[in-house]
């Protein structure tokens, strides 16, 4: 494994770049005009079927590929990537990606339809197989279903999972699932589409779960405990082995959000905890292109007790190869096919790369960076030690410091949440970003960190668009270019 | 950095306890990234080489190069979701012109950026009627030809708040509009109908299926996908409330099943609508600027009331169509569209013309895809095929089993061979 993205020297006198900038895409009320208002077409559908069936005419826009092209350059200039800088969003694991795994995803051999046989699609059940049989060893668990297109649908997953299971066993009537204020709020979202109601559980002074209140708030109604670990201000629940017996003495299910495993890659394994499902996200942990808000890919891994409940279908290994079945109590499917193939690809690819030497060094890395970056930064930092990710406290609107942050060409951290820190700052720099850059970074906190409250509400100054109005989005919502006719 | 932050080595940051502490390997060897690239290709060359007539909820059309080489711009591909709309203006921008496409070719007023696929669209599609229309009944009716797999992930969708899912029949093909009249009652809260439907057919009478809906103050669901709108009426013109199915018709080729959820509905229900929207705002300078909106539906904010749990989605795919939907304009579009009735209609006059097969099996008009009776079982048909390097599939259609095709722009010029493939069938039947 190469050395590419790890800094971990001590080396000065590099220089940086400047500040990532955008073009401001305005001057003097110009904007970008939407492709409908470039050149917009009117046809009337001629086709051989009978027009009861058929529409009279279709407007959209109709501009030649060099207009188009044109069009899409524009706006992704317009448009903050990992590679334009840093962009570390606590809990949200923006990390680079190897642009190899791309031309992994390009091989031919990814377009192969869903519905073949068995023996006509070796290779796709082959890379199946060996990925879930690697997460289930990087967990600590028995069995892995990659089908959940995301961690929110791993979690729902896992929930439907668990309720399978509860049913199985006399106990449908647990009607309650755990969740800590401060964990992440798709937990409280799959629970309650699951049809549970969900119960809140308060943190103690040093930012993890009260044991004490678990222990009330444990009863024979409880299903399961959904638990981020390292939590969202990056602490460890140290607690966890007697938090897992609380639960399942009182014969609930622990349920890990995979949230945050890069910090343990390694070092320590969910299914060691005690956890009994977990997911995984896969666009976060292995580094698959988050693609502006998706696609990612959340399976989730149980232990064996959980296993013949897994979604359809699983893969397995033969004398001949590779094949799907059901599991004998599957819950069926949560997405039509397996879900985000590309992202698994990837994944995998990005595991091979690595190994286990490469994998733990992703976690230390993003340890030592967060540790690093925080030590750099004037905000306070209240609760510690953290992992892979810290919560600093602004002293002015956490919105604003984020604004602000614009200014100085870097993407800001999460803001405002978790609740339980003032005016939230959640950071997260990943193991990708050198040391340089975490310098940058710092030097873009503690700029802002300088500035009046007053001056903070100006800002951005520097970008494509200046601070755009929320409120007046949500009162007046225009959502299509239908809606702007005239304007 | 170790003396910046006090330590000596990386490991001592980790505040674990040593009970769990992972002191084992995982066992997986690190790889250049020749190798790494040599590996998993040559994992991926162990599938058969095949010519493909499958769909059956997975279509494959010709993507322009444009859309990759415009999608995979790393301004786009290695964004995050747009929480900081001043420096994400362009994908925001995308997003809404997306939104807008959906808008166009469903009629509808309100489109979402993505859901996963069509079957959790469908989903959130039953949960979305269940908030809107709880006075009125639980239960969801779905065609008795729904694929297995889109019925499992509704299943999995309505069991948490115990909504019901019960079908209705489809006769020759199609709806049977009489029979949905007989079981469609006051306690129905959701009508879903395909077209194409699961046969390939487009459906006559959807007209009286959103009749039946409004009648009984039920939601009127209609599946369908990008293409097969760019020419079919829009369905708000026939009383569709909702329109769900999938838009990775565009911008997304076989790619074993990845989808790009479309996900439609009428204004009223703007506020119960799952998935990030996008709108248009001014900023501080007074200027146009978009921004995800009413995201107090959302679960980061609303977290157990939120209208879905949904959080990543689709968005680079959302994307992608909207990338290929401006390459082809709205000629391209409906030329696109109309390959889908031409190739399947050609292909199955081809195939109706073998001794041993009637194509298609029901009349109607078709859209990609047919279903094909033959006088020997279908999976010797399949199996038969497979040899001659052509995939096509059995559905079991109401307890027979049968042939089903699909042609595209990207197959039709190998109908010669699935004709042979067929043919070569019916010369060692002759035997």
């Amino acid at each position: 494994m190469s050395q590419e993205h790890r800094d971990r020297s001590d080396r000065t006198g590099e220089a940086s770049d400047p500040p990532h900038r955008q073009t401001r895409w305005y001057t003097g009320g110009q904007y970008v005009p939407l492709l409908s208002e470039k050149r917009s077409k009117t046809v009337s559908v001629e086709s051989s079927l009978p027009n009861d069936l058929t529409r009279d005419e279709l407007t959209l826009p109709a501009l030649a590929e060099p207009e188009v092209a044109r069009h899409y350059t524009r706006l992704s200039q317009m448009n903050f990537g990992i590679e334009s800088g840093s962009i570390p969003l606590g809990s949200c694991t923006m990390k680079y990606n190897p642009t190899f795994t791309e031309d992994v995803a390009a091989h031919p051999g990814n377009r192969v339809h869903p519905l073949r046989a068995d023996a006509d699609k070796q290779g796709i059940l082959h890379l199946l197989y060996d990925l879930q049989e690697t997460l289930a060893t990087v967990g600590g668990m028995d069995a892995v279903t990659l089908q959940p297109p995301a961690g929110a649908a791993g979690e729902f997953t896992g929930i439907q999972v668990a309720k399978a299971y509860h049913d199985a066993n006399g106990d449908g009537h647990r009607s309650e699932v755990i969740v800590p204020e401060s964990a992440h709020g798709t937990n409280f979202a799959s629970a309650s589409m699951a049809g549970y109601d969900v119960v809140e559980l308060p943190s103690n002074e040093n930012g993890r779960v009260e044991v004490d209140a678990l222990e009330a708030a444990v009863t024979d109604d409880t299903a399961l405990l959904m638990l981020t670990n390292p939590n969202t201000l990056g602490l460890f629940e140290r607690s966890i082995e007697a938090i897992a017996d609380i639960v399942h003495d009182a014969g609930g299910l622990l349920y890990y959000d995979g949230a945050n495993l890069n910090s343990l890659l390694g070092k320590a394994r969910p299914g060691d905890m005690g956890f009994d499902i977990m997911h995984f996200n896969l666009h976060k942990t292995f580094a698959t292109p988050h693609g502006g808000g998706g696609p990612g890919q959340g399976p989730i891994g149980v232990g064996a007790d959980l296993a013949p409940f897994l979604p359809t279908p699983q893969v397995r290994e033969t004398d001949d190869g590779y094949e799907t079945y059901a599991p004998e109590h599957s819950i069926g499917r949560v997405h039509e096919f397996v879900g985000n193939w590309l992202v698994l690809v990837k994944a995998y690819a990005y595991i091979l790369r690595h190994g286990d030497e490469g994998l733990e060094n992703v976690s230390e890395t993003a340890v030592l960076n967060a540790n690093y970056l925080a030590s750099r930064i004037e905000y306070e930092v209240p609760y510690g030690p953290f992992h892979h990710e810290f919560v600093a406290s602004a002293d002015a609107d956490a919105g604003d410091v984020a604004k602000s942050m614009l200014d100085h060409g870097v993407h800001p951290p999460t803001t405002k949440w978790p609740e339980i820190v003032d005016e939230a700052l959640m950071t997260e720099p990943t193991e990708t970003e050198s040391k340089r850059r975490l310098d940058d970074l710092a030097a873009a906190f503690n700029a802002v960190a300088e500035m009046d409250a007053d001056d903070l509400t100006e800002t951005p100054r520097t970008t494509a668009a200046r601070r755009i109005d929320q409120a007046s989005a949500a009162r007046n919502p225009r959502l299509s270019w239908h809606a702007l006719d005239g304007e | 950095m170790l003396d910046a932050v006090g330590v000596s080595d990386p490991d001592a940051l980790f505040d674990i306890p040593d009970s769990v502490r992972f002191d084992g390997d995982y066992g997986i060897d690190a790889h250049s990234e020749r190798e790494t690239r040599a590996a998993v290709e040559g994992i991926l060359d162990e599938s058969a080489d095949l010519t493909e007539f499958l769909g059956g909820g997975h279509y494959d059309h010709y993507v322009p190069s444009v859309v990759d080489h415009l999608s995979l711009r790393s301004e786009f591909l290695t964004s995050y979701t747009q929480y900081q709309p001043e420096i994400t203006q362009g994908f925001l921008q995308a997003l809404f012109e997306f939104q807008s496409l959906v808008v166009e070719l469903t009629g509808l007023g309100v489109a979402n950026c993505s859901m996963y696929d069509r079957a959790t669209a469908l989903g959130e599609a039953a949960l979305l009627a269940d908030r809107v229309r709880q006075s009125s009944g639980e239960t969801v009716l779905v065609p008795d030809d729904l694929p297995d797999r889109v019925r499992s992930v509704l299943d999995n969708y309505t069991d948490g708040p115990g909504i019901g899912v019960d079908t209705y029949p489809t006769s020759e093909g199609t709806v049977d509009v009489d029979a949905l009249a007989d079981r469609v009652d006051d306690a129905v809260s959701l009508i879903y109908a395909a077209t194409p439907n699961a046969r390939g057919v487009l459906e006559p009478h959807l007209d009286a299926v959103g009749d039946l809906a409004d009648d009984h103050d039920a939601l009127f669901c209609v599946g369908s996908d990008a293409v097969a709108l760019s020419v079919l009426e829009p369905p708000e013109s026939y009383g569709a409330d909702i329109v769900v199915g999938d838009a990775g018709v565009l911008g997304l080729p076989t790619t074993y099943g990845m989808g790009l959820g479309l996900f439609a509905c009428r204004e009223d229900f703007l506020r119960q609508v799952p998935g990030r929207l996008v709108g248009t705002s001014e900023d501080d300078a007074g200027n146009r600027a978009y921004t995800l909106t009413l995201q107090t539906r959302e679960q980061h904010i609303r977290r157990e009331r939120a209208t879905s749990n949904i959080c990543t989605n689709q968005a680079w795919l959302a994307l992608r169509a909207a990338i290929h939907a401006a390459w082809l304009g709205p000629d391209g579009l409906v030329d696109l569209a109309e390959e889908c009735v031409t190739g399947v209609r050609e292909a199955c006059d081809r195939i109706d013309a073998l001794d041993g097969f009637t194509a298609p099996v029901y009349d109607g008009h078709h859209f990609r895809e047919a279903l094909i009776d033959t006088d020997e079982p279908a999976s010797a048909v399949v199996e038969r095929c497979r040899e001659a390097g052509v995939a096509v599939r059995t559905v079991d259609d109401g307890g027979t089993e049968r042939l089903a095709v699909c042609v595209t722009d990207t197959n039709r010029e190998a109908v010669d061979a699935l004709i042979d493939a067929l043919a070569a069938e019916r010369e060692v039947s002759a035997v």
